[in-house]
């Protein structure tokens, strides 16, 4: 055991909902960094601020977790990283555990089981002011009975007691480490139980006498202990074969004893410690006898807010207000974006004198952060309202309320509103997935959340419905244009709900799903706290899918520009000549059955950098250059289009209903499968989402094209 | 009697875990031990899962799983 390690740097631990990230926030500002740990999809994230007298240190923001057994992925991530910390990797100077104040008995669970890792542990007591006055808690006794460095009474709300906190944190770093014996009563059964187990963490892992009787007692309650020790190494000792068949067996020794005495070992260590905190609990003079009949601030709201009726009614009004913003606010900096886009463009265009380079800069790289930061403004807009949700604790309420509906179609109730944010741009949505805390109903919620209609399919839903749909009334009342655009958003909703359940009966991931969730009272949302997250996520969008997407636009406008040909000699468009119009004729064949041609085989490549993309690849195709009114001179060039041989229209309301089909299932935005990419640590589940994707929307557009060829629709 | 029968307003203490083990080691570490005292809130719309009191915190939790607490009143 290594205890002596002056780390210049603190870890953050502490249960969902104890203000943690707050914490976080409050002390490192937007000097952070967040990544992945290395094969995960848990978030890493690093912090970094200064003592009084000037000198750095470093925080690590753990995962919110409840207590240090392996269950959640997020729960793996800490049970791993204090293993490594007690076999002396790396271990912080000092572990910050983050305590609800108004919560103390399940918070103060989690800081016992730090407290015997041999690691100074100080108390951020967060919430004080939530904390009634008649109260008074005995904090020194508290200290010095839980046998850690020190209790800091805090607020980050009201943001006060981070100077006090990182006196704590100084102190307790520059002041030699004081071991304590184990502080629970284990009676003469059990200590004889966990004996032999003790002595093998003592003699072949040097673990201090508390540690040892900890780990002995963790390892007999839970069999997943086991496992986390299977080949660590630590100290020139590697576990082999032959010592995890000793612990496994000493193991099931314990549980057989256990066992024979009556006592439940899946329950031993909580009991134990549970009994014990709270006996340390009334001796600092706090009240462990909660009025549970009582009902809370919190709990009167939710008479509304979750009741039977009016809460769905109230949350389907929020999502209504929600949406209208993303759609509305968002215009006004989208056009900002492109407009600023397009000047940065002509400045560049009247800098470099014309050729391959000014093209390249202007037409792929600028084209391309144009295409990233586009999408910006949406994920801003969105992004923020989920954390204010998250943070006031409305969105468990949501989850509660819809879980019911989701799980029948193997979703999640959290999944409610990553799906409904698809119908603005699927990038938030999949982004805002994280509160998931089910890897396998997060990963389904991924998977199904582009087919929900976003905006980009909007041009070119209204381009083919404006040409090709006339605007006749169907049963008197319905606009046969919006019933067709009501239609598309039907159809791939529901087919997103019918494929969740499919998805949920084949694929196997490990971790069952659990909806032991923690309904927080209602708080109001520190603001400074949602920027800073909303800050944090949008850098992470920009830098992260940003590399991805500017190289496949960078491809992409390679495909389009090339070969180069001397433009006197031809009179037909650039792009008519180009490697993206050889693979147009070359996919005809594949994409004829569904009514389409070679341009809009251009088109469906061109559109992989974004849906709307198809609309100005048509315009390109069919040299309309008016800008303001391109869509109607499209829409008249499209329709008038005659077969060279036949003399037939090319394109008919068949073929734009198939086209239609096709962009309502189709894979085509680079950037979602950007941030699928990045969102599930590997490059399998974007390659399955283009492949499933693309079949269904093939297969949905044959059977729409071939199915009215029959039908006599052509 | 499971939790699954406690009426919503009514008081309990629970008593035994049956089934799901994952299930029994997140609830006890979350101090929802043999012996502790919890209030049913509510059921959610849809007959969907359960809103508990205990210690000082809300949970819920799935009626399936709410089947596998017993408890006395």
């Amino acid at each position: 055991m290594t205890t002596a390690v002056q780390s210049s740097w603190a870890a953050l631990v502490g249960n969902p909902n104890s203000g943690k990230t707050a914490i976080f926030n409050l002390l490192t500002g937007l000097n952070q960094k967040v990544s992945n740990y290395p094969g995960v999809t848990v978030e890493k994230k690093t912090g970094q601020t200064r003592f009084a007298d000037g000198s750095k240190f470093y925080l690590l923001d753990l995962p919110g977790t409840y207590s240090l057994t392996a269950q959640s992925m997020d729960e793996r991530i800490v049970t791993e990283q204090v293993l490594n910390w007690i076999h002396g990797h790396e271990p912080p100077g000092v572990i910050v555990s983050v305590v609800d104040a108004t919560n103390l008995s399940r918070n103060l669970y989690l800081t016992t089981q730090l407290a015997d890792l041999g690691i100074p542990v100080v108390v951020a007591l967060n919430m004080m002011d939530m904390v009634k006055d008649e109260i008074k808690i005995d904090l020194d006794k508290l200290t010095n009975d839980l046998g850690i460095a020190a209790i800091v009474p805090m607020s980050a709300i009201e943001k006060w007691g981070q100077k006090e906190l990182l006196e704590a944190v100084q102190k307790s770093i520059d002041t030699a480490f004081v071991e304590n014996p184990f502080p629970i009563f284990l009676n003469d059964n059990i200590s004889k139980v966990l004996n032999p187990l003790e002595e093998i963490f003592k003699s072949q892992l040097r673990y201090n006498e508390r540690l040892a009787k900890a780990q002995a007692l963790r390892l007999v309650t839970r069999q997943s202990t086991l496992e986390i020790y299977d080949e660590m190494s630590v100290n020139g000792f590697t576990a082999d074969e032959a010592f995890m068949n000793t612990l496994r067996d000493k193991r099931q020794a314990a549980v057989d004893l256990l066992e024979d005495t009556g006592i439940k070992h899946r329950i031993m260590e909580a009991t134990l410690r549970y009994e014990w905190l709270d006996s340390v609990l009334a001796a600092a003079k706090i009240n462990i006898d909660p009025q549970i009949a009582e009902a809370n601030y919190s709990e009167n709201l939710d008479r509304l807010l979750t009741h039977k009726w009016v809460g769905p009614a109230i949350f389907v009004l929020l999502l209504y207000f929600i949406f209208q913003s993303i759609f509305t606010w968002a215009t006004v900096p989208m056009d900002w974006i492109n407009r600023g886009v397009g000047w940065v463009g002509n400045q560049v265009l009247n800098m470099i004198s014309a050729g391959m380079l000014r093209d390249l800069i202007v037409e792929g790289i600028i084209a391309g952060v144009g295409a990233i930061l586009i999408f910006l403004p949406q994920i801003l807009i969105l992004m923020f309202f989920m954390t204010i949700l998250e943070d006031t604790g409305y969105m468990a309420r949501v989850a509660f309320m819809m879980d019911r509906f989701m799980t029948m179609v193997g979703l999640h109730g959290r999944s409610v509103l990553p799906l409904m944010s698809g119908y603005a741009c699927a990038i938030p949505g999949i982004m805002s997935t994280r509160t998931i805390d089910s890897w396998k109903e997060r990963l389904i919620t991924i998977l199904i959340l582009p087919l929900m209609s976003c905006s980009a399919r909007l041009p070119v839903y209204t381009l083919m419905i404006g040409a090709f749909i006339p605007a006749t009334k169907v049963f008197g009342v319905l606009n046969l244009q919006g019933l067709t655009l009501v239609v598309m958003y039907f159809l791939g909703t529901t087919t997103a709900f019918i494929l969740a359940k499919v998805f949920s009966l084949f694929i196997k991931v490990e971790g069952k799903s659990s909806f032991v969730m923690e309904l927080p009272p209602y708080r109001t949302p520190l603001w400074w706290s949602v920027f800073h997250q909303v800050y944090i996520r949008g850098k992470l969008f920009v830098v992260n899918a940003g590399k991805i997407i500017l190289t496949i636009s960078i491809i992409l406008w390679f495909l389009a520009s090339f070969p180069k040909v001397d433009e006197s000699t031809i009179n037909e468009n650039p792009i008519r000549t180009s490697y993206a119009s050889k693979i147009g004729h070359t996919i005809e064949p594949i994409i004829e059955p569904l009514g389409f041609d070679w341009k809009l085989g251009i088109g469906l490549i061109t559109s992989f950098a974004a849906r709307e993309v198809l609309v100005s690849t048509m315009a390109t195709i069919y040299n309309v250059e008016s800008e303001a009114d391109n869509v109607v001179q499209l829409k008249d060039a499209m329709k008038s289009d005659k077969h060279p041989q036949t003399g037939m229209p090319i394109y008919t309301p068949l073929v734009a209903i198939s086209l239609m089909v096709f962009f309502v299932f189709a894979a085509q935005c680079m950037a979602t499968f950007a941030i699928v990419r990045n969102e599930t640590n590997t490059w399998k589940w974007p390659l399955f989402m283009i492949i499933y994707m693309n079949g269904l929307a093939y297969g949905a557009s044959f059977i729409v094209y071939q199915g009215g060829l029959i039908l006599g629709f052509g | 009697m499971t939790l699954f029968d406690l009426i919503d307003g009514e008081i309990a203490t629970v008593h035994s875990f049956t089934g799901d083990m994952e299930l029994e080691s997140r609830l006890v570490e979350m101090g929802i031990l043999p012996g502790i005292r919890i209030r049913r809130i509510k059921t959610a719309p849809m007959n969907g899962p359960i809103e508990l009191k205990v210690r000082d915190y809300h949970v819920s939790l799935r009626q399936d799983d709410a089947r596998n607490i017993l408890i006395q009143q």
